[in-house]
């Protein structure tokens, strides 16, 4: 396999991401959400807007997880699905989400950790669902591949000229 | 693996630097921070030792123009060189798009040089991920220093080239970067070779470090192309 396969969303993943971010902040009044595939970068955010730099954010959280994924074969786990964070203010929940993308929940005193991680569940299968849709499609596309970029040669040669 | 999102209307990719340690893949991410408009770039995120070694990676994400009305967001990763770093090293590796293998110039890194490729070969493999199919280019860097090997020494150890099976490709192809050189040719031999595109740099005053990032930025965007 070359390892340049691509995966692309469309606006209407967008829209159907984003509802289950938010039914899952209602649901568990975490302060935010945020998506972020398994490569380190972010998918998509919702929720009380950071004061942080989201794309830092979602690398070290790519890592994090690949880093944990790592200890848990150690001590003989096939992988450790979930991870807690908790800090005096601010604490967060990461859970894997078929195994490519990566759920992270921020949440304060506001709410409880039991809480958050009993909605986060939910999230999970509703996003596991739309993922294997994503996923299958962009193999799918990938075969004979209509890119965006098609043709776009000279215009990649102007870019770097 | 490349991601585009037609909502934000962007696509984005990671490219990983690899090589020996202390061969200057950090120092090609810092003269990149330093050059770009800070609207252009992210923060350079470094998780390194107390001495300033990479630890687990760096990271520097960098826009580098519109195509089609979407935004190139190219995501830049340095791998820890230090031999033992190999699981962290690894992990890096993941979903790559594009490779820049920095090699240390000087005659007694060439055995250093030489098992960080092996070591990358390896990693690659481990993944499934044929190197051979990837973007990936070599930056020669510290061509400044007195005890530098010769570029073809380098060029013979580091990059003797790969053997080309589909007749599609068997066709020479001139390095456009090198006059006299080239990318695919035949052998007296009959067997046709490819090698990677390569650069020399010196990369503590940023001589071929953008020249580098710009072939494999461009050979990522070709394969969506």
């Amino acid at each position: 396999m070359a390892a340049s396969s691509s995966w692309a969303f469309t606006p209407e993943d967008s829209t159907a991401i984003a509802d289950v971010l938010e039914r899952l902040l209602a649901a568990s009044n975490a302060r935010c959400a945020l998506l972020v595939d398994r490569s380190g970068q972010l998918v998509a955010t919702a929720g009380e807007p950071m004061d942080f730099d989201p794309t830092a954010f979602a690398t070290l959280t790519a890592a994090d997880f690949s880093a944990n994924d790592q200890l848990a074969r150690l001590v003989g786990e096939r992988e450790f699905g979930t991870l807690v964070h908790q800090g005096e203010k601010e604490s967060m929940v990461l859970a894997d989400v078929a195994r490519r993308v990566i759920l992270v929940a921020l949440f304060d005193q506001r709410t409880t950790l039991g809480l958050v991680r009993l909605k986060l569940k939910d999230s999970v299968v509703d996003l596991t669902r739309l993922f294997d849709v994503i996923f299958s499609r962009s193999a799918d596309v990938g075969v004979g591949r209509p890119s965006i970029l098609s043709g776009a040669h000279d215009e990649i040669d102007e870019l770097f000229s | 693996m490349s991601m585009i999102n037609y909502a934000s209307r962007e696509i984005n990719c990671k490219i990983v630097y690899y090589g020996p340690g202390l061969g200057g893949k950090t120092t090609n991410l810092e003269h990149v921070y330093a050059k770009t408009k800070p609207d252009t770039r992210g923060k350079l995120i470094s998780l390194a030792t107390e001495t300033e070694r990479t630890l687990f990676f760096d990271f520097l994400p960098v826009d580098l123009g519109t195509i089609r009305g979407f935004k190139t967001r190219f995501h830049l990763y340095t791998v820890p060189g230090q031999v033992y770093y190999n699981a962290s090293r690894k992990l890096i590796l993941k979903g790559v798009d594009g490779l820049v293998f920095v090699a240390d110039s000087q005659v007694e890194r060439m055995e250093a040089n030489q098992e960080s490729m092996q070591n990358l070969y390896d990693n690659m493999s481990e993944y499934g991920y044929d190197i051979t199919k990837l973007p990936f280019v070599l930056q020669y860097n510290k061509r400044d220093l007195p005890n530098a090997a010769s570029v073809q020494q380098l060029q013979a150890a580091l990059n003797p080239g790969w053997e080309v099976h589909e007749t599609a490709r068997q066709r020479l192809t001139p390095d456009p970067d090198h006059p006299n050189e080239t990318l695919v040719e035949q052998l007296s031999t009959g067997e046709w070779v490819e090698r990677v595109p390569y650069f020399e740099g010196v990369a503590v005053t940023g001589d071929g470090v953008f020249d580098t990032l710009k072939a494999v930025s461009k050979l990522v965007l070709k394969t969506l192309a």
